[in-house]
Formats: structure tokens, C-alpha cells, sequence
């Protein structure tokens, strides 16, 4: 009996922790926009680097695990036309975002480059036309498409008919970059 | 910031005023029955039998008939079904009233309700005469309106108390409203179903303008945005085209074509910024623009970082449209 009493204390201390894990998930951040200086500085275009292993730390996306900021992405993915080439994410006369080839790399640091500087063949540079913290979250919807963040916080449904797999669904695919000589 | 009606009991057309008669009525009955019941409920409790400590059950009182009793049941009964009939058939008759309104002549508007504003399509059979607003209407005195009701995102309700009832806008249906305001004036309407964050910050008025100046007024929407007539207007019109707010807003006229967020090319007429939130003026447009989130948290408006000269262009290039 003594010890059934003395088993609440870590009981209740797990559900605190359950719950404050989906305040996390949940939280709205409407504050001042995270500085993206620190991307393109630190940005690997490729795994040949003179010199030895490059070892840049990657850039943390704090938007990978927030739902909201994931559900803002998939809003400014439709307001900002990228479906106009690429699609729900399969592709059109721009590549597809939902497979697991990426021509100028996957980590994030990578992404928000492509979306700020653009890319040839057709990808406009968006620097000065969408704020940095809004490139931010698409940058971490474009990654769910291919489950590279927290499929607890990916998008589960579609405001418009479903068409594809919910983001939540998506199986983590690894990453292949087209740009690294591959054996 | 404006004066405006929003008061049911202060009807300013024909379909607020059958609204406002019916609800007289409604309350009427209902104070009546009220009081009635309440007298009746004083009146037992005091012819109630008093019991003391001695009293004993009469338990014979269960098996005696009582007709006086029965006959004040049914009779009850008889005049709740009676008034909840009256007053069906005054409700069904008030829907009539509504709905008979002649509509020859209609003005149409579209009202597409988003998170957190109104966006309002005057609609023309002459293409080249549409034209699109945001968060306020203007409709000519003594004409009636044809509202076509739509949501992009979630479930709003359009409300404008003295014009005429509530109406749900849902996404992917198409509902339909009809008023006519018989007095000038400006009339406040407020989204009445909640629909996020910033929900008590999603009004909407209503100016009834007499025909000519809704005319005149029309004529002004119509036509693009008034060309820069100083350095700084030329200056702003120039950030606005090339920097982030042209992504979602537009302006007639110019090269911002974004369809996301309220229509601008005529926001210097307005006479409230971000859907009733804060007075039209220059140090309220200032500060929308640099930091929305802290006048309407999660509003879709990003902050956005300008130097003071460009916000001050900014500011004088939307100043200018009237």
C-alpha cells in the first residue's frame, strides 16, 4: 500500500512532462523575427571540402517540432505560388519537394539559401520579399514533405480535398544529395 | 475612432425593423408567462400546508381525486401550446417579411469573410466596373442589398445588428443575405462566430450613403490609385512594389497584384486600419506596418524591419491613395 503511494510522485511528474512537451508543439511565436545571417554563413553546398571533413555545425530550425509554425508554412507554400512549379510537393516544371533527392542539399541552412539567393533554371531568389521568419517556416514545411521534422507536429490534413499522404504520415526518407560524387 | 450604430433596438431598415418587432414580441410573452409562473409558484407556497413537528403524513390525501387541480394543469398546458403556436407563426411570418423584400434593382455585393477581415467585391454586369474593398461596405439609401456570403478559412458569421440578423459563412458554401437601410448613417457589424485569435478584432461598417454620394464614391473605387505627387510618395510606392508587401497585397495601378490581403489602392479612404482595430491616421499606419503583432497577435501580417525613412515613405505612399 505504501508503495503504490510512493509510485505517484514520478507518475504525476511523467504526465507534467507529457503535457509540457505538447507546449511546445503548440506554441505560437509571434515575436520578432529570428536573424538568418547565420544560414548562409554557415551553409555546406557539398561533402568535398579542402583540408579534411568540413565540420560547420548545421543550423537548428526551431520551427522543425512546432506545429504551428509547420501549419504557416504550408499557408505561405500556397499564398507564395510555389505550387506553381512544384506542385503539392510531386513537382511540375519545378522539381519534386516530397522525394528524397535534393540538388542544393537538404539541412535547413540549405533550404532557406535556395529560397533566399534562388537557383538557376527558374527557382527566384525571394530575399526581401518574404521576411525571414516566414522563410523559416517554409523552409520547415518544405522538409516535412519528405518527413525530415517531427511527424508529431507535421501537418495532418489538407484544407482543400486531400490529394496526397498528410505530411504527418510521411516515412523519414534519407536524404540523397545529387551534388555529392556517389561511389 | 467612428461613430457607428450597433444596437438591435435602433433598426435602420425595413429588415432590422421586423426583426426588432418580432424580438418586442418575443420579449412581450415572455414576461408575461414569466410573471405568471412566478405568481403562480408564490400563490402555492402560501396556501401550502404548514407541517410541525407533530404532523403526521396523511398518506389517505394520495388516494382523493382533485379535479381543480387537473383542470389547472390542462389548462396550462393548453395556453403554453397556444402562445409557443403564436409565436411560431409570428416567427414563421417575420422570415416572410424578410425574405419578400423586392429586390429589383439589387445592389450585389460579394463578402468573403477571412482571418481577420472582410473582403468586399462590388459587383457589376459590366466587367471593367467591378471592384474590391475591404472591412467596410458603402450601400445607397433605399436600395436594397444582395450580400453573397463566403469564408476562405474557418466558420464567420456576418452581423450588422440594425441592418438585419446573423448569417454563418461557411468554407465551401455559398450563403446569401438581403437589407436595405432606409436612414443614413454608419452601422457596425462584427464577425459573430469565433473564429480565432483576433475574432473580437473583425468588425465591419456599414456607411448608407445617399445615391449620389454613393455614386461619387463608387466612381473613386474605381479608379487606380492616385499617381505619387511628392519624392516620398514616389519613394514609397516604389518599397511597396519591390519589398515584402506587395506579396500579398495590391494596389491598382502599380505592380503590387498580390491577392491574399486587403485590396489597397483606395486604403487612405477608409475610415478604420486592420478591420476596426485602430483609427485610419498616420501614426496608426506607421505602426500597423512595423509591428501588426502587437496590435493584432497571429494577425497573417508579418512585422517588418524599415529603417525610419522608409517606414515614413511607406506611411506617405499609403497616405496617398485616396
Amino acid at each position: 500500500m505504501k508503495n503504490a503511494y510512493r509510485m505517484r510522485i514520478p507518475v504525476v511528474a511523467l504526465a507534467v512532462l507529457a503535457t509540457l512537451y505538447g507546449c511546445e508543439r503548440e506554441r505560437r511565436d509571434f515575436g520578432p523575427t529570428p536573424s538568418g545571417a547565420t544560414a548562409i554563413k554557415s551553409m555546406r553546398m557539398s561533402d568535398l571540402f579542402p583540408g579534411g571533413s568540413d565540420k560547420t555545425p548545421a543550423v537548428d530550425n526551431r520551427y522543425d517540432d512546432n506545429a504551428y509554425a509547420l501549419a504557416e508554412g504550408k499557408r505561405l507554400f500556397h499564398w507564395y505560388n510555389c505550387t506553381g512549379c512544384h506542385g503539392e510537393g510531386g513537382g511540375g516544371s519545378g522539381p519534386a519537394l516530397m522525394d528524397n533527392v535534393w540538388i542544393y542539399g537538404s539541412e535547413s541552412e540549405n533550404v532557406f539559401a535556395t529560397i533566399v539567393q534562388g537557383r538557376p533554371n527558374g527557382m527566384p531568389a525571394f530575399g526581401g520579399r518574404i521576411p525571414e521568419k516566414e522563410v523559416w517556416q517554409l523552409v520547415a514545411y518544405v522538409r516535412s514533405m519528405s518527413g525530415l521534422v517531427s511527424s508529431q507536429a507535421a501537418p495532418n490534413r489538407d484544407d482543400a480535398m486531400q490529394a496526397k499522404k498528410p505530411e504527418s504520415e510521411v516515412e523519414r526518407q534519407r536524404p540523397v544529395d545529387v551534388s555529392t560524387p556517389r561511389p | 475612432m467612428i461613430e457607428a450604430l450597433h444596437n438591435v433596438q435602433a433598426p435602420g431598415g425595413v429588415q432590422a425593423q421586423a426583426v426588432y418587432h418580432l424580438w418586442l414580441l418575443l420579449l412581450a410573452v415572455c414576461t408575461i408567462v414569466f410573471v405568471a409562473v412566478m405568481a403562480a409558484l408564490a400563490l402555492a407556497l402560501r396556501r401550502a400546508r404548514r407541517a410541525g413537528a407533530e404532523t403526521r403524513p396523511r398518506v389517505e390525501l394520495l388516494e382523493r381525486r382533485e379535479p381543480a387541480v387537473v383542470r389547472a394543469v390542462v389548462i396550462g398546458v393548453a395556453v403554453s401550446a397556444a402562445l409557443l403556436l403564436g409565436l411560431l407563426g409570428a416567427s414563421v411570418y417575420t422570415s416572410r417579411t424578410l425574405a419578400g423584400m423586392p429586390l429589383t434593382d439589387a445592389l450585389h455585393i460579394e463578402l468573403t469573410a477571412h482571418q481577420w477581415w472582410w473582403e468586399a467585391r462590388y459587383d457589376d454586369p459590366a466587367p471593367s466596373r467591378i471592384f474590391l474593398t475591404a472591412n467596410e461596405l458603402h450601400v445607397p439609401v433605399g436600395r436594397p442589398v444582395l450580400l453573397t456570403l463566403r469564408a476562405s478559412d474557418v466558420i464567420h458569421s456576418f452581423w450588422v445588428p440594425s441592418l438585419t440578423g446573423k448569417k454563418d459563412l461557411i468554407p465551401g458554401r455559398e450563403a446569401m443575405v438581403t437589407f436595405r437601410a432606409d436612414h443614413a448613417g454608419v452601422y457596425r457589424g462584427q464577425c459573430a462566430e469565433f473564429c480565432g485569435y483576433q475574432h473580437a478584432k473583425m468588425a465591419l461598417f456599414v456607411f448608407a450613403d445617399e445615391p449620389e454620394a454613393w455614386q461619387h464614391w463608387a466612381e473613386g473605387q474605381l479608379a487606380p490609385a492616385a499617381a505619387p505627387r511628392t519624392a516620398l510618395e514616389a519613394r514609397g510606392r516604389e518599397l511597396f512594389e519591390t519589398g515584402t508587401c506587395a506579396m500579398c497585397h495590391a494596389v491598382t495601378g502599380t505592380l503590387a497584384g498580390g491577392r491574399h490581403a486587403p485590396d489597397l489602392t483606395h486604403v487612405a479612404s477608409r475610415a478604420t486600419l486592420a478591420a476596426g482595430a485602430m483609427p485610419n491616421d498616420v501614426a496608426a499606419r506607421t505602426a500597423w506596418i512595423l509591428d501588426p503583432q502587437a496590435i493584432k497577435p497571429g494577425v497573417n501580417m508579418p512585422a517588418t524591419r524599415l529603417a525610419p525613412e522608409d517606414a515614413a515613405a511607406i506611411t506617405a505612399f499609403l497616405g496617398s491613395l485616396q
